[in-house]
């Protein structure tokens, strides 16, 4: 007993000397490959360790909201109400500051069909409605002439947890299915006409990987890195678009020109020939008026490594880097932050 | 123990104690005795003040509803509520009848080396983690049942409704199976005890009047119905409120389907995976609610066991000494 | 029928021996010297280990020690020492009651008494957690354990003048610490094994935490977050843990049933 007391009061001592600054954060999993990879390249080259827990966008947005996190991290915008509980019970305004855009991808695991499945976004609507219920049915088939779909069942599966990938997803189906905007509406965590739940990209990309005849929705990265087949979509402009870096930018660019003043936008559905249908930004969330100096400074910098050469990751793990333009809105949204009203230098 | 006070009380009784330390040592265990009284109220009350406003807005329709919908803030519990209740009963079908053959076993059957051992062996199943039970339950249980076991039962059975439809794997069997083998320990423990504690007597006297060892085995069981009966409602506590072995296998839908090839959802594991992310007061106050009713159901199931097998073993002991 | 019942006896034996196997096999593989001295990796980068998630559950094993413990043991003491009114009965009652209690419960009242007054996740609520899941195993195998002591000792006690306190500290505890030891590594098994609880007080952590009032790395919560990705070193990992869980559970079961069978 003496001895496992005492191990354990030098290694508290240990922990409290070895004290590294470390600053708590929650949120999407979407972004949470590249994320990771920052946190641990900025751990490398500062020694501030950015602890990160991808928990779904959902909980990285209530933990804002209840102030037990020092930042949060969506890709689906948090609502008006939500702000206002934030400010109400935070005392400070929260700000989105877009990092990375990624696909929100259709990843399907039916080896017999190979890659490159291309669907129509009313086909994906029924899809995820459930009245679509075979791999083999004619709907699928008429976009897809020359190829062999085999009768088996679809499984869906979609997220158990509240999630920015869903907000994205269902916010594109809303906008090309009249009758999935009545049935099932937009949020971070809906009622789904059917379907597994998977806990996180990760628990969705696991459940597919793990269910022959099943499709998901997963960011683009968790597809290729468990090389899994995903479909090309129809966009607006009536082209079917594989998810890739270009084509996201491509959408991307046709509508950060009208971004508003906050940076809460959608962009998908997007106009223009090359645009991939599911795209998204991701956002941090920031308080703007930080309660700790140290921290304050920790993540202005931050912020303005991943502007910088934090962006020169994304590519080689399949995210789109910010539009230039986006990263001048970003470096002014920064330079609003404050530490007790006066700006952090 | 209260001999001692017993003692202190014949040959002194107007005597305060004299000695501090006494009186010290007796209201210090006393105050930390009382601890766990105040620790099982304050969270009562905790998860009842939590809840509230769910339980303004919704009553009892909060245990009726199926309509789980965070976008509408509108709650209902009862496919968890049937998601945990049909999950712990396929489990008990499972458990009971093999927890107690195996006391059976232990009892009647098995050499008197063997038992220790064995003993052990099913206590050890009772060690394992949850989390482990869910992971050697996702990667290895669930791809069994989607290829071999749930095919089968569909060709055979495949028109009856429990049995319909696409074998995805996870589903409320493989929970049910999951639980199954997670209360198989404190079914059969508890079992082998209370056969245990059959009077030998009462054996000797089935077998005196020409019973085989068969219907001698029987009539202990039927002696010991009480305390298997407890067992098995034990076992049923303890399925009521398992976590993470049933959220990684369960597929987590809140629906309620007749077919046992569906997936589903229970109470425990809603908590797991929507709590930290529940965004509005109505929806966390929901999940504090799911949280009360499941503490609620647990502690009554817990208390008829308890009192079951205590009755039982009170009455065995005194059977035995006639 | 008999036939059955060693049939049951058979079936009983294969998730144990099934469960083992595969722990064993697809976790040896991860279960290096890194697994247990570096920290985790990046996504999709291979190696690292889980050296902060195996601390943290010692961290948070020993803080939830502080909690039910003292709780356990002195609970224990009295219901056996003092027990024998009606006050006594009700905790009894109550004892079962929150062992019954679901540890997802107990993580979400963690989190409304702990974690919501102090404003952020951290291995002070992990631990509190833990602490009232170790309470009821504690007590009980405590009163249990201290009953059998016989009588005799006590009345011999008090015929040479030992005050209570004084007897049941030096002189009956010690007999019976054996047990009670035991009850104490059955409580710390279980405690070292809950996910639960942990998933919204402790939270986790990549990194080692700092202090104790930060969200602190634990192995089951690792293993259940490795083991739902699709990453395949990540699954290699989730199952090291859950081999090294296993160990540690084996272990103190043997070590409790070398303890007890000393007594006799």
């Amino acid at each position: 007993m003496k001895k496992f007391l005492s191990f354990l009061l030098v290694s508290l001592v240990m922990n409290v000397a070895l004290a590294q600054l470390q600053l708590n954060g929650a949120g999407a999993t979407f972004p949470y490959v590249i994320y990771s990879k920052w946190f641990d390249e900025y751990q490398k080259k500062t020694g501030i360790q950015f602890n990160y827990q991808s928990i779904g966008s959902g909980g990285g947005i209530k933990q804002v909201i209840e102030g037990t996190v020092d930042f949060g991290a969506t890709d689906g915008p948090m609502k008006d109400e939500q702000l206002a509980e934030a400010k109400a019970k935070q005392g400070t305004d929260v700000l989105h500051i877009p990092t990375v855009m990624g696909a929100v991808v259709a990843m399907y695991n039916v080896p017999e069909i190979g890659t490159d499945l291309k669907l129509t976004p009313d086909v994906l609507a029924e899809i995820f409605l459930g009245k679509i219920t075979k791999w083999n049915d004619a709907k699928i088939a008429a976009s897809n002439t020359g190829r062999t779909l085999p009768d088996k069942a679809i499984v869906v599966v979609h997220r158990s947890d509240g999630s920015g990938t869903t907000y994205i997803f269902v916010d594109y189906l809303s906008k090309v299915s009249d009758e999935w905007k009545s049935k099932v509406g937009v949020g971070t965590s809906v009622n789904w006409p059917i379907g597994l739940g998977g806990k996180g990209n990760e628990g969705v990309a696991g459940q597919v990987k793990q269910i022959e005849g099943s499709i998901g929705y997963v960011e683009l990265a968790y597809a290729v890195m468990n090389n899994l087949p995903y479909a090309s979509l129809k966009n607006k402009a009536g082209n079917f678009v594989s998810p890739s870096l270009e084509s996201v930018t491509a959408a991307a660019m046709n509508e950060a020109k009208k971004m508003p003043e906050d940076l809460r936008v959608s962009i998908t559905d997007a106009g223009g020939k090359d645009s991939y249908p599911i795209s998204g930004f991701t956002w941090l969330l920031v308080y703007k008026d930080q309660k700790d100096e140290v921290k304050a400074k920790a993540i202005v910098n931050f912020l303005r490594w991943a502007f910088k050469e934090g962006q020169a990751f994304a590519p080689g793990l399949y995210y789109a880097p910010l539009p230039k333009e986006v990263i001048t809105l970003n470096e002014k949204k920064i330079a609003s932050i404050t530490y007790k009203g006066k700006p952090i230098k | 123990m209260d001999v001692i006070q017993g003692i202190q009380t014949v040959v002194s009784p107007k005597i305060v104690s004299r000695n501090f330390g006494d009186t010290v040592f007796k209201y210090l265990s006393q105050f930390f005795a009382f601890l766990i009284l105040l620790l099982i109220v304050l969270m009562a009350y905790e998860m009842y003040a939590s809840s509230s406003l769910s339980i303004q807005k919704f009553g009892w329709s909060f245990l009726t509803s199926t309509e789980w919908d965070p976008v509408a803030d509108q709650y209902g519990a009862l496919p968890f509520i049937y998601g945990t209740l049909m999950s712990s009963l396929i489990a008990l079908v499972i458990a009971v009848p093999i927890g107690v053959g195996i006391a059976i076993f232990l009892v009647e059957l098995a050499p008197k080396w063997l038992e220790r051992p064995f003993s052990f062996i099913v206590e050890l199943l009772a060690g394992i983690p949850s989390i482990v039970y869910g992971l050697w339950g996702f990667f290895v249980m669930v791809p069994w049942i989607r290829t071999t076991v749930e095919p089968f039962l569909s060709r055979h059975l495949g028109s009856f409704p429990l049995f319909e439809g696409a074998p995805y794997g996870v589903g409320m069997l493989a929970a049910g199976v999951i639980l199954s083998i997670m209360i198989l320990p404190i079914i059969s423990s508890i079992s082998r005890d209370v056969l245990k504690a059959v009077p030998v007597s009462q054996k000797e006297a089935a077998l005196a009047l020409g019973s085989t060892r068969w219907e001698a085995t029987r009539i202990a069981l039927s002696y010991s119905r009480s305390g298997i009966i407890g067992a098995t409602i034990l076992g049923l506590g303890r399925a009521l409120g398992e976590t993470m072995a049933v959220t990684m296998v369960i597929g987590n839908r809140p629906v309620i389907k007749a077919s046992l090839f569906e997936p589903g959802y229970t109470m425990a594991s809603v908590l797991a995976n929507e709590f930290t992310e529940a965004t509005t007061e109505m929806y966390i106050s929901a999940l504090i609610e799911i949280a009360l009713v499941l503490f609620v159901v647990t502690l009554l199931v817990n208390t008829v066991a308890r009192l079951l097998v205590w009755s039982f073993t009170r009455n065995a002991d005194a059977g035995g000494r006639l | 029928m008999y036939g059955l019942c060693i049939l049951s006896a058979l079936i009983a034996l294969i998730p144990l021996l099934l469960i083992f196997y595969h722990t064993i096999s697809l976790g040896v593989s991860a279960l290096n010297v890194d697994f247990f001295t570096k920290l985790p990796k990046p996504v999709g980068e291979p190696g690292g280990g889980l050296a902060n998630a195996i601390i943290g559950t010692i961290i948070l094993v020993g803080l939830g020690s502080i909690v039910g413990l003292p709780v356990g043991v002195f609970a224990g003491v009295y219901l056996s020492e003092f027990g024998n009114n009606k006050f006594a009965t009700i905790i009894r009652f109550l004892t079962d009651v929150l062992n019954g209690v679901p540890s997802i419960v107990i993580g979400v009242v963690a989190y409304t008494i702990v974690v919501l007054p102090m404003k952020h996740f951290s291995a002070y609520a992990g631990g509190f957690a833990l602490g009232i899941l170790m309470i009821p195993i504690v007590t009980r195998t405590t009163e249990e354990m201290l009953k059998t002591v016989p009588n005799s000792y006590r009345e011999a006690a008090l015929a040479l003048g030992i005050p209570q306190w004084k007897a049941t500290l030096r002189i009956i505890i010690p007999v019976a610490l054996g047990g009670i030891v035991t009850g104490i590594m059955l409580a710390i098994a279980r405690a070292a094994g809950e996910t639960a609880p942990l998933l919204f007080t402790a939270l986790n952590n990549r990194f080692w935490h700092t202090t104790l009032d930060q969200p602190i790395a634990s192995l089951t919560v690792f293993i259940y977050n490795y083991g739902v990705s699709p990453f395949e070193d990540w699954i290699a990992q989730a199952w090291a843990g859950a081999l090294v869980l296993i160990l540690l559970i084996l272990l103190l079961s043997i070590a409790v049933r070398i303890v007890t069978r000393q007594r006799y």
